[in-house]
C-alpha cells in the first residue's frame, strides 16, 4: 500500500510540476490542481497509513492508539481541499479575465516572438 | 456576562471579519457608509492593539513581559488551536492598524469607487494579517495566510485592467504553488513530531531522534521556502516588483506589510524551533544570511535600474526584505532588535511612498490611461462622473508638500538621519560589530562585516536613485502640471511621515521595547511555558448541562 500511494503521489507531482511550467494558462491551472491532489494525499500519509481503523476513539476505557487512525491529518486535508478548491475557482476567473483582456491564453499575456 | 480583558486578544480577528461581512449587505453605492464603517473599524483596531501592546509589555514581570494565551474551545494545551499574544505579535498588530488607517483614508478619494467590495476585501485582508500574527498553531497559520492571500488577490485585481490582470495571474499562480509547499512542510513536521502547536513543537523538536531529524529539517526547509516567497528573497522574488507596481496605491500601501508577514513567521518559527539549546541550533541561518545579501544586491540593482517610480518602490521592498533576512541570519539578539526597528520604519516608509507615487504620477499624465481602462472595465457611467467631480481641488503649494514628502521617503529608504531608517541601520551595524555586548571581547564575525558593507551600499543605491527620480519629478519639468490632489490623500502620507519622525524622537523607549522583544525571541522559554501551562477558563455552566 505504501508503494502504491508513493508512486501515485510521485506521478501526480511530476505531471503537476510539468504542467505548471507550461506556457498556457489552462495547463497551469490543471497543474496546480494535480499538485493540490498530490499534497492532500501526502498530508494524509503523514498520519501513517492504516486500513479499517476508525479515527474516533469511543468509550472511556483505556485505548491503544495503535488501533485507531490519526484524525488530525484527515481534518487538515478537509480544510486544505476546501481552500484549494476556492483558490482554484478564483484563479479560473482571473484566467478568463486575462484571456478576455489580452486575447491569448499565454501566461505572459502575449505570444512569444518567433 | 461582560467579557474580560483577556478576550481583547481575539478582537483583532473577529472585528474586521464582522465589519467586512456586514458591509456585504449594502450596495456598493453606499460609499460614505462603507468608508465610515471600515475606517471606524480600523481605528478600533488601533486602540485595541495599543491596549494589547500595553498588556504584553508593561504587565507581568517587568523583565520578561507577559504572554497572553487565548484557548479557542477551551481545550487544555497543546490540544486544539490557541492564540498567543506576546511583544512581537502586539507590535505587528499595531503596525498593521497604523498602516491600515492612512490607506483607507487615502482610498476615499478615488480607489474605493474603482471596483466592487473594496472595503470588505480590505477588512478581510486585515483579519488575515492579524490572525497570522496572533495564531499559535502551524495549520491555523496556513488558514489565516490563505484568508490574507485570497483577500489580496481580490485587491490586486481591484479596478481590473490588462496590466493588473496579467500581474495578478502571476501573483496568484506563485502564491498557490507556495501554499502547496507550505502544506507539504507542515505535513512533514507533523509526521515527525505529531503536533502542530508551535510551543509544543518547540518542546518536542529537541527530543526528535537523530534519524528523524533529517525529515524534520527538510520539512522546516520547505516551510521556509514558502515564507521566503512571501518575503521576496532572491531568487524567489521576481513576481514582487511587478505585482506591487500594478496594485492600486492604497492596496500596495497595505501590501508593504504582507511581505513582512513572511519575515515575521521566519523570525518567530526559526527562533522558536531552533533556539540555542537544540541540536540543530541556528538551522538555516546561513541560508538566510546569504539569501538576504543576494536579495539586497538584486534589490539595489533593481532600484538603480528602475525607470518608473512604481518599480523603484517595488524594488525598495526587496531591499528592505533582504536587509531583514540577512540581519536575522546573524542570529544575534542585538541585531534582531535593530532589525525589528528597521522592519517598522521601512514598512511605514514604503507604505507612504506607494501612496505618494500615485499623487506624483498624477501630474505626469499617466493616470489618464489608467482611468480610461478602469471606467471601461467597470462600465459604470456614474463612477465616471464621480471621478471628475471629486478629484480636483488644487491645494496651494501642493508640489512643495509632495516634494517634502518625497524627500522624507528618500531619507527613510536610504537610511539617513534624522529619520528612523538611520537609527535602525545604526543599531544593526553596532550590534553586529559588538557581538556579546559593548564591552567587546569576542571576535567580529565575517558575516557582520559583509552585512555592514551591503547595508551601506544599498543605502547609497537608494539615495542615488531617489535623488534622480526626485529631480526628474519635481525639478526637471519646465511646464509642470500641478497634480490635483485631495486633502484626504495628502494627509495620510503626512501622518505616516510625521509618525516616523516621532519614532526618532522617542527612539530610546522604542529601542528598549525592541530589545526586550528580541531577547524574548532569542530565549523563547517564557513563550513556551506560557502556552503549555495556560490555565483553562472556568466553565460554571458545565455541571448544569450534564
Amino acid at each position: 500500500m505504501e508503494l502504491v500511494l508513493s508512486i501515485g503521489i510521485g506521478v501526480l507531482v511530476a505531471s503537476g510540476v510539468w504542467l505548471l511550467l507550461r506556457p498556457r494558462t489552462y495547463q497551469v491551472i490543471i497543474g496546480l490542481s494535480l499538485l493540490g491532489y498530490a499534497v492532500n494525499l501526502f498530508i494524509f500519509s503523514m498520519g501513517r497509513l492504516k486500513t479499517n481503523a476508525a479515527p474516533v476513539v469511543q468509550g472511556v476505557d483505556v485505548v491503544d492508539p495503535a488501533n485507531f487512525a490519526d484524525p488530525i491529518p484527515q481534518a487538515l486535508v478537509l480544510t486544505a481541499i476546501v481552500i484549494g478548491f476556492a483558490t482554484t475557482a478564483l484563479f479560473l476567473v482571473v484566467l478568463l479575465a486575462a484571456r478576455g483582456f489580452t486575447g491569448t491564453d499565454h501566461v505572459d499575456g502575449r505570444e512569444p516572438e518567433r | 456576562m461582560i467579557p474580560g480583558p483577556e478576550h481583547l486578544v481575539i478582537l483583532p480577528i473577529v472585528l474586521p471579519l464582522l465589519a467586512g461581512a456586514l458591509l456585504l449587505f449594502f450596495n456598493d453605492q453606499e460609499r460614505v457608509l462603507k468608508a465610515t464603517v471600515s475606517i471606524v473599524t480600523s481605528i478600533a483596531l488601533l486602540v485595541i492593539s495599543v491596549m494589547l501592546i500595553r498588556v504584553a509589555h508593561s504587565d507581568g514581570t517587568a523583565e520578561n513581559g507577559r504572554v497572553v494565551v487565548y484557548l479557542l474551545g477551551n481545550w487544555p494545551p497543546p490540544f486544539a488551536i490557541v492564540l498567543v499574544l506576546d511583544r512581537l505579535a502586539a507590535m505587528m498588530l499595531l503596525l498593521t492598524s497604523v498602516l491600515a488607517i492612512p490607506a483607507l483614508i487615502f482610498s476615499i478619494g478615488r480607489w474605493q469607487k474603482a471596483g466592487p467590495h473594496f472595503h470588505t476585501l480590505f477588512l478581510l485582508l486585515l483579519m488575515g494579517l492579524n490572525g497570522s500574527f496572533l495564531t499559535g498553531d502551524l495549520f491555523n497559520l496556513f488558514v489565516f495566510f490563505e484568508v490574507m492571500l485570497a483577500a489580496s488577490y481580490g485587491l490586486v485585481l481591484h479596478s481590473s485592467g490588462p496590466q493588473r490582470v496579467r500581474a495578478g495571474l502571476h501573483y496568484i499562480a506563485i502564491n498557490l504553488a507556495a501554499s502547496l509547499l507550505f502544506l507539504i512542510g507542515v505535513a512533514m513536521i507533523y509526521g515527525v513530531t505529531g503536533t502542530l502547536n508551535m510551543a509544543d513543537l518547540a518542546v518536542r523538536i529537541p527530543r526528535v531522534s537523530p534519524e528523524s531529524m533529517m525529515m524534520l529539517e527538510a520539512g522546516a526547509g520547505i516551510l521556509g521556502i514558502a515564507f521566503l516567497i512571501k518575503a521576496g528573497m532572491w531568487p524567489l522574488a521576481f513576481w514582487l516588483p511587478t505585482t506591487y507596481t500594478a496594485a492600486p496605491a492604497p492596496v500596495a500601501a497595505i501590501m508593504a506589510i504582507m511581505s513582512k508577514v513572511g519575515v515575521y513567521v521566519i523570525l518567530r518559527l526559526s527562533l522558536l524551533f531552533f533556539s540555542e539549546e537544540t541540536v540543530s541550533a541556528g538551522f538555516g541561518t546561513n541560508a538566510l544570511l546569504l539569501g538576504g545579501l543576494a536579495t539586497i544586491t538584486f534589490g539595489a540593482i533593481g532600484v538603480l535600474a528602475s525607470q518608473s517610480l512604481g518599480r523603484l518602490a517595488g524594488f525598495s521592498v526587496l531591499v528592505s526584505s533582504g536587509t531583514l533576512l540577512a540581519s536575522l541570519g546573524l542570529f544575534e539578539a542585538g541585531v534582531t532588535a535593530g532589525a525589528l526597528l528597521y522592519l517598522v520604519s521601512s514598512t511605514v516608509a514604503i507604505s507612504a511612498f506607494f501612496l505618494l507615487i500615485e499623487l506624483v504620477e498624477r501630474g505626469q499624465d499617466q493616470i489618464s490611461n489608467v482611468l480610461a481602462v478602469t471606467v471601461e472595465a467597470f462600465g459604470d457611467e456614474e463612477v465616471d462622473e464621480d471621478f471628475e467631480e471629486e478629484v480636483g481641488v488644487v491645494i496651494p503649494g501642493t508640489l512643495a508638500i509632495l516634494g517634502i514628502s518625497f524627500g522624507a521617503c528618500a531619507l527613510l529608504l536610504a537610511g539617513l538621519p534624522p529619520l528612523p531608517g538611520f537609527v535602525a541601520k545604526f543599531v544593526i551595524i553596532d550590534a553586529g560589530m559588538n557581538p556579546g555586548g559593548a564591552d567587546g571581547g569576542s571576535v567580529i564575525s565575517p558575516s557582520a562585516w559583509w552585512l555592514t558593507a551591503f547595508l551601506i551600499l544599498s543605502g547609497l543605491a537608494s539615495l542615488i536613485s531617489m535623488s534622480r527620480a526626485g529631480i526628474r519629478a519635481f525639478w526637471a519639468p519646465v511646464d509642470a502640471v500641478v497634480p490635483r490632489v485631495l486633502v484626504t490623500e495628502i494627509l495620510p502620507i503626512a501622518a505616516l511621515l510625521v509618525l516616523t519622525f516621532a519614532i526618532t524622537v522617542q527612539a530610546g523607549p522604542i529601542m528598549r521595547f525592541m530589545q526586550a522583544t528580541a531577547d524574548n525571541l532569542h530565549d523563547p522559554r517564557i513563550y513556551i511555558e506560557s502556552v503549555i501551562d495556560a490555565p483553562r477558563a472556568v466553565t460554571p455552566m458545565r455541571e448544569t448541562t450534564q
